[in-house]
């Protein structure tokens, strides 16, 4: 069991190829031309920075309204949490909990378990590897769905355009809104879960240069 | 950073390392439809797939189709106390775009527009360069980007948004299903089966090399100079 790093090797992201680089170099893909490295560079940084942004923004997101409608009597601003309160009905319940899944829970956890996957790794946990690794794909799979919100706005504002009986427009939270989910997308793709192993192989050569000694 | 010289790959083509965690393994031959896994992390290395370009060919060319359709024809109506208003995808976008929302107008114009144009467009052209008999080396460079723009590309998630707007604006009004919509949903099972029967790894084992490329060109070039 010894990784790539171990044996000197970079795998590419890009097509997969196994390859050898110069000594003390890290070069480029042979087969399909990509910068290659041994984990992804900057990794912890760029990840930690993507998740700070997408907290910063899930304030402002849930704070401000993402819809105003303007009617004869006045008009109303709802926030994404209001949307969801206002869609639950005898019949629309099942889509209010869809749009309070993923606009609501889907990016909280996200934020909170990329924190998690960077905190455990980069204090060198060894433990839990499997379930971290689970999670890690769990968000990378899921984390496309917090836009549901985004377009539920879109085609509201743009279908109810009757004025001056009634119009709905989009509020200044959408963009934070929209930004949060940007913001965990790169997250996930910047960190890189090789990392999450990182520790554990670091151990095992450790043990078995012990057990030769 | 330009002067990275290109790395040796390794003897034994079968050896892989998990891209997951990174460990070193060989992968095994496959049955067309078996998939293989990593021992470690449990990630699908490889599925390889029967008569992958062929079918690939034939479901692109029908999301094509789809998508055209879906981007001309309106998407949803709505009647109320006689007026009628309807909208398409690219519709809703400016209609952010108009209304002080630019960037959100973009990220949705992009998402549900763009990169499904591109995901089935470079497709296209990768699986038409993969069927010559050495793939050349753009199929390899479109192949590498080609799993971005799916990232991006959220009509199965627009979907879903649109059926809850739907819902939304019943409360109001009479509300039309335009042609489009039908014709999106049908665009996401075809994108879907696309990509599960297209096989990356059959087309990088006979993609002509970015180094191999480079040294024609020198060759070609040290030849003009003579």
């Amino acid at each position: 069991m010894s990784t790539a790093m171990q044996l000197g090797l970079q795998s590419c992201e890009g097509c997969g190829l196994l390859s050898r680089p110069t000594p003390g170099e890290e070069g480029r893909c042979p087969r399909c031309d990509e910068e290659l490295h041994f984990r992804k560079p900057a990794s912890f940084q760029r990840t930690w920075a993507y998740v700070i942004a997408a907290a910063i923004c899930y304030i402002p997101a849930n704070v401000l309204p993402v819809l105003t409608t303007t009617t004869a009597a006045g008009s109303e601003s709802d926030t994404i949490l209001q949307g969801v309160v206002l869609l639950w009905s005898p019949t629309g319940w099942p889509l209010s909990l869809i749009v309070l899944f993923a606009s609501i829970m889907i990016p909280s956890a996200k934020i909170l378990a990329l924190g998690y996957l960077l905190i455990t790794a980069q204090r060198g946990s060894s433990a839990n590897n499997e379930p971290r690794i689970r999670l890690y794909r769990m968000v990378d799979f899921i984390g496309r769905w917090s836009m549901v919100d985004v377009f539920v706005d879109t085609f509201t504002a743009a279908l109810i355009q009757l004025q001056p009986l009634m119009s709905v427009e989009p509020g200044p939270g959408l963009i934070f809104f929209a930004a949060v989910v940007v913001f965990t997308m790169l997250g996930v793709e910047s960190f890189d879960p090789r990392l999450i192993w990182d520790a554990m192989s670091l151990n095992e050569s450790d043990s078995k240069e012990v057990s030769y000694a | 950073m330009d002067s990275q010289s290109y790395n040796q790959p390794v003897a034994d083509g079968s050896l892989i390392a998990c891209l997951h965690c990174d460990l070193v393994q060989r992968l095994p031959e496959l049955e067309p439809g078996a998939s293989a896994r990593c021992p470690r992390c449990n990630k699908e290395l490889w599925r390889r797939r029967a008569d992958s370009l062929n079918r690939t060919l034939a479901l692109t060319l029908g999301a094509v189709l789809l998508y055209i359709i879906a981007n001309t024809v309106p998407m949803l109506g709505l009647t109320i106390v006689g007026r009628d208003a309807s909208t398409t995808v690219i519709g809703g976008a400016m209609h952010l775009w108009d209304n002080e929302q630019k960037l959100v107008g973009v990220l949705v114009l992009f998402t549900a527009v763009i990169a499904p144009a591109l995901e089935i467009g470079l497709m296209l052209l990768i699986v038409l360069g993969a069927m010559r008999a050495r793939p050349p080396r753009w199929v390899g460079t479109l192949l590498r980007y080609h799993p971005t723009t799916r990232i991006w590309s959220m009509i199965e998630v627009m979907m879903v948004g649109v059926l809850v707007a739907l819902v939304k604006i019943a409360d109001y009004a009479t509300v039309i299903p335009g042609m489009a919509l039908f014709v999106l949903w049908v665009l996401v099972f075809v994108l879907a089966a696309m990509s599960a029967n297209f096989d990356s790894r059959q087309v990088w084992d006979r993609v002509r090399w970015a180094d191999e490329a480079r040294r024609d060109e020198a060759y070609k070039l040290a030849e003009e100079m003579s």
